[in-house]
Order: C-alpha cells, then structure tokens, then sequence
C-alpha cells in the first residue's frame, strides 16, 4: 500500500466514503468493459449510467446537507443551481452537434432553426468552447446564489419564509426556461446530444468515463465540504444554525457566511448537475420543477443530515428505491416517498445512518 | 460643558473625541437623557447613567423598569429615539453595529444561557475568541500558542477545563452560564454585561459565580442585572436602581435599600 499514514489519518466516515467511491469505479470499468457481455457478471452500460446518475444526485445531496444540516439554511429551490449547471453543459453540448442536426444548419441549434430564428442570441455565444461552458457551469449558478443569498440573508429573511422563496425563485426559473423566447429550446429543453470534447456519448466506454468523472467529483465534493465543515468557518457556519443571534453578538457577520456556504452549495449543486445531462441525454425545464427541490431534501432528510456521508447515503437509498418502485408498482412511488419520510422523521429523527453512529456527548 | 446641557447639543458634539472625553471623565460607559419607546410605552426615559472604569455595578428594578431595554440600547441590538451613549475614548455607540460594539469591547451575557448546544465546550470558546470574524480567516483559521493558552486559562478560569471536549448541550446549567461568562472573557472584552447570571442556580453555584465576578472586576468593568437580591449583597459594590425608564436610586447596598422609595416600588410596601 502507497503511503498508509495517509490512509491511517482519515477518520472512519472518509474511509467508507473514498472506499466505496474507488470501488464503484474500478468495478464498472472492469464488469463493463472487460467482462463479456454473455457473462453474469456483465454490468449492463444501462446500469453504469444509472450509477452515474446517482452519483450526480449524491453530489447534489451533498450540496444540499451543506446548507440545510450544517448551516440551517432549508432551501426547497436546489434543484435550480443543478438545472443551471445542466443547462450550461447542455448548451455547450448542442453546439458539438454542429451540423449533425435534422436541419443541417451548422449555424444553430434545431430548435431555432424550427422557430425561424436567423442568428445565434448573443448569451449563447462562446458555449463552443469548452473552457467557456464549463466557467459557465459555476458562474451562473454561483452569481445566482450570491445574488439571491446577498439579498435574503442581508434582510435576515430565515427559516420558513426563506424556504418559500427559494420555491418561488425555481418556479420562475421553470416558467422562463418554458418559453420558447427565453431561447433554451422552451418545453423540450436540448437534447439529441451528440458528443463530448469528440468523443460519442452513445459507447460504452465513454459512458464509464463519464461515471468515473461523476465519481470523482463527488470524492471531490465531499472532501471540499469535509475540509470547510471541520474548518472554523464550519463552526460558526454550526454556531449560526443553532443560535443566529448570538453568533451575531459575537461579532460574525451572519449574512456574509450564509452567503458564501450558500454558493459553494449552488456551485456543486451546477457541476453536479453539468454531470448529470450527458448521461441522461437531455435536459429540459421538468429539472427547474418545485417537486424536484423538495424531493432532495427528502433524500438528506432520510439520509440523516448534518452528516454529509448521511446526505449522499439518503440520496442514493431512495432513488435506488425509486427506480424499483416506479418499475414494480409505478402509481404507489409517491406513497412511498411520503411514507419514507414521514416515518423517517418520526422514527429517525437523524436519518438512517444515525442508527448506525452514536451520538457525541 | 454643563451636566444640563441637552441631549441634542451634546449628541452634536459626540464625534468630536476631545468633547466627548470631558463627558466621559473617565467613565467606561456614559449614557445621557436616552429615551426609547415602544408604541408609546417609554421603556427607557431620559435615563442617564455612567459606570466607572474598573468597577463591578448592580443594576436591579423591578419587572419592566427598562433593565434589558438598557443593555439592549448598549450593545446597539435598540435604537434609542434620543440621547447620548459613549463608549471608552468617546467612541459614539449609536453609530456602530451590533457586531462593531461587541469587537470594541463590550460583551454581553444573555439572561437565558444561549451556548452553541452542538459545539464542543473548548469550541464554543473559540468561536468567541477575539480574532478576524470575516469568512475567509475563518477558512484557514487555525489557533496560535497563545491562542489556545488564552482559551486554557479561560477554562481554568471558569472551571470547566475537565469538561471541554463536552459538548455544550450536555453540561449542567450552572456550568452553561460559566461557560457564557468564559464566551465573553474569549473577547478580551472592556465592559461585560451580564444579565441575570444566578437565575436557576443552586446555592454552591451562585457563591462560585459571585467569586468569578468579583474577581474579574478591576481588569474588566462588569455590570450586573439580578433580581436576587441576596447574590446582590454577596456582590455589593454600587448598586443602581431603575424605575420607569430612570435611575431611582444609586449608591451602596444598605444606601438604597433604606431609602424609602425603592422600598415603595421594588419591595411593594
């Protein structure tokens, strides 16, 4: 083993977290790609993908804890920041399709051509590049973040009216991307995907990188939200959740941590989400939907928050459970949503994996 | 300038550091004619108060004599609708923060004990700790020697040093309202104003606190809220005492307890 002193110096959660994480990696690389398929032990490139889908949704829990269970801050609007990551790589994506699309114009994209738009709108310009899309992929979502945050918080807006308003703002962001003027493909969203920096998005092989790239951004992620919430600024960040006055008192100026927890969220939230639409092929204003937002803090709920590792474990038990359900008994999905909610909040008030942690005392 | 002279003209004067000074005559806090209603209730009316440097002040009243109202319009979390609050050098208080008048140096215990419940008791005095409170020092912080002997002494101090990788919510009340106490020594502060430190202590707890306060006066300037009237004695400097909104009475302990309207408004006889 290289360097066991690193290993010996990560506590127990980090090591079950960075574990799995390699392990998930190296085994869909090896059970897809070098496996045959006629063998039992084939993992399908269905199940890589959906593998990577939970990776980005994990991201996003995380995103989520970061705010909700560290800083107190329960946003019901994240999906929002993970939309506008997706849309960014979307558009870039869109531009890779050249003159690959139905219309052949090697100018726009279908769905201009389709209403008649003669030229490019100016705020799509420079999603060619790569580099460019992918700055987009944190600047948008981040400036949105430090833009709504700077006003709420520095209004001392909080708790339930807080919550509402981050509602509302998703639920705008939903109507504007439904019109066909706001020129981001209205209802249909951009999909028909094509390539990735040349390489298609339909083989198998680039279907593990891109699991592997989710993967390691989530190791990322964590270990970014690992270092900020055992850093001071994760203690006052705690501080503020349980007393906000009285952090005030102590000289913190409140508004500037919420703030800035509350970007770094949005911006994992935005390259989680930037993940997410080359592997599920399309992205569209559904990702913008209220319901969306408030099924993630479900999944931190379950998951146990405040913890981290609990937000990604939640994440990843209910969407394993949604995808059985809604292929086993697709009208009952929702009740058993709400029901593992409600019974999570009665029964784990710590989520699932604080059954398994004992509390500090 | 004459003590008579209005609240205005000297509130005008307040910014010029000479002026001012002359006022404070080397008073840590001075508040002239400061006024503060509530839907016209007046919780505070044209009070005036100066605590010295150094000394350890009682502050007592009954229920609604403007007690809180008076720390509240201190640590800037009130504005008053007239008057006059300076501060150490001539610092003019109403033209600061919240956060600006607790990183000058004037550090508030709460009545209720408000500790950060899911913070360890050693990090609940370092979040008090004075330091640079912006968002990034806060990042990459990390303790100095001198730091966490400072935060040592202040557990040693308080006596909760076998206690501090507890977390906070799980000590006893008393020892809440000591770490409170040790949360403010953190600040380094001038002034520490205290509201009610004895409320719900046991007898053993309140001579401790009595001992801790006494002993911090003289390098801190401490003002006191209590209604215990006994803790009060124990304490026995100056004692001042509020009445609708104004100072009724100040002096020593016997002093104001024989003059017979404190007697009327506070003992009810």
């Amino acid at each position: 083993m290289p360097r066991p002193s690193f290993i010996s110096r990560l506590e127990r959660p980090d090591r079950v977290v960075y574990g799995a994480l390699i392990v998930i990696a190296g085994m869909a690389a090896l059970l897809n790609l070098v496996v045959p398929e006629g063998s039992a032990f084939h993992m399908s490139t269905f199940t890589v993908t959906l593998l990577g889908k939970y990776a980005c949704f994990a991201m996003l829990a995380l995103s989520v804890d970061l705010v909700w269970g560290y800083c107190g801050i329960l946003t019901l609007g994240h999906g929002a920041f993970f939309a506008l990551g997706g849309y960014a790589m979307g558009m870039h994506l869109m531009r890779q399709i050249g003159e690959r699309g139905v219309y052949g114009n090697p100018e726009l994209p279908d769905f201009m051509v389709f209403l008649d738009w003669q030229e490019l709108p100016w705020y799509w310009w420079g999603f060619s590049s790569f580099p460019f899309a992918m700055a987009m992929v944190l600047v948008v979502p981040g400036l949105l973040a430090f833009v709504f945050g700077w006003f709420a918080f520095r209004s001392r807006v909080n708790g339930v009216y807080l919550s509402i308003i981050t509602q509302a703002m998703t639920y705008a962001l939903l109507l504007a991307f439904f019109r066909n003027e706001m020129g981001f493909g209205g209802n249909n969203g951009l999909t028909d995907f094509k390539d990735l920096l040349g390489f298609s998005l339909q083989t198998d092989g680039m279907r593990v990188v891109l699991l592997v790239t989710s993967l390691l951004a989530l190791g990322g992620a964590y270990a970014i939200c690992r270092a900020v919430t055992r850093s001071r600024f994760g203690r006052v960040v705690v501080a503020i959740r349980d007393a906000e006055n009285r952090s005030r008192f102590l000289g913190y100026r409140v508004e500037h941590f919420k703030v800035w927890a509350f970007v770094l969220s949005a911006l994992i939230a935005g390259v989680a989400g930037a993940l997410y639409v080359p592997q599920v092929g399309i992205i569209n204003p559904g990702e913008f939907a209220p319901l969306n937002s408030i099924e993630l803090v479900v999944w931190v709920a379950i998951g146990g928050r405040g913890t981290l590792y609990g937000a990604m474990a939640g994440a990843l038990l209910v969407n394993f459970s949604k995808t059985y359900f809604t292929g086993a008994l697709p009208d009952a999905w929702l009740f058993v949503l709400g029901g593992l909610f409600i019974l999570g909040t009665l029964f784990l008030p710590r989520g699932v994996v604080g059954v398994f942690t004992k509390e500090k005392e | 300038m004459t003590p008579a002279a209005p609240a205005i003209e000297s509130r005008a004067t307040a910014s010029d550091q000479n002026a001012s000074h002359d006022v404070l005559k080397g008073a840590i806090i001075y508040l002239e004619g400061i006024t503060v209603s509530f839907d016209g209730f007046r919780a505070l009316d044209e009070l005036d108060l100066r605590i010295e440097r150094g000394e350890l002040r009682c502050i007592i009243g009954p229920n609604g004599a403007g007690k809180s109202t008076m720390m509240d319009v201190i640590t800037g979390k009130t504005r008053p609708d007239s008057g006059l609050a300076l501060f150490d050098r001539g610092t003019d208080l109403f033209s600061m923060s919240e956060p600006e008048i607790a990183m000058a140096g004037i550090g508030r215990k709460f009545q209720k004990p408000s500790v950060f419940e899911n913070l360890s008791v050693a990090e609940n005095l370092e979040l008090a700790m004075r330091a640079n409170r912006g968002v990034w020092s806060n990042l990459f912080a990390k303790m100095s020697k001198e730091q966490s002997d400072h935060r040592d002494s202040v557990l040693e101090t308080i006596g909760l040093t076998a206690a501090r990788a507890m977390r906070a919510g799980a000590i006893s009340h008393g020892q809440k309202q000591w770490l409170e106490i040790g949360m403010l020594l953190m600040q380094e502060p001038k002034v520490l104003l205290v509201d009610e430190p004895v409320a719900g202590m046991t007898h053993q707890e309140t001579e401790r606190t009595a001992e801790l306060l006494t002993s911090l006066a003289g390098d801190h300037t401490v003002v006191v809220v209590e209604h215990d009237m006994e803790f009060v004695r124990s304490l026995a400097r100056r004692v001042t005492v509020l009445h609708e909104g104004r100072v009724l009475a100040e002096g020593n302990m016997d002093f104001v307890q024989n003059d017979p309207r404190v007697v009327e408004v506070y003992l009810g006889v």
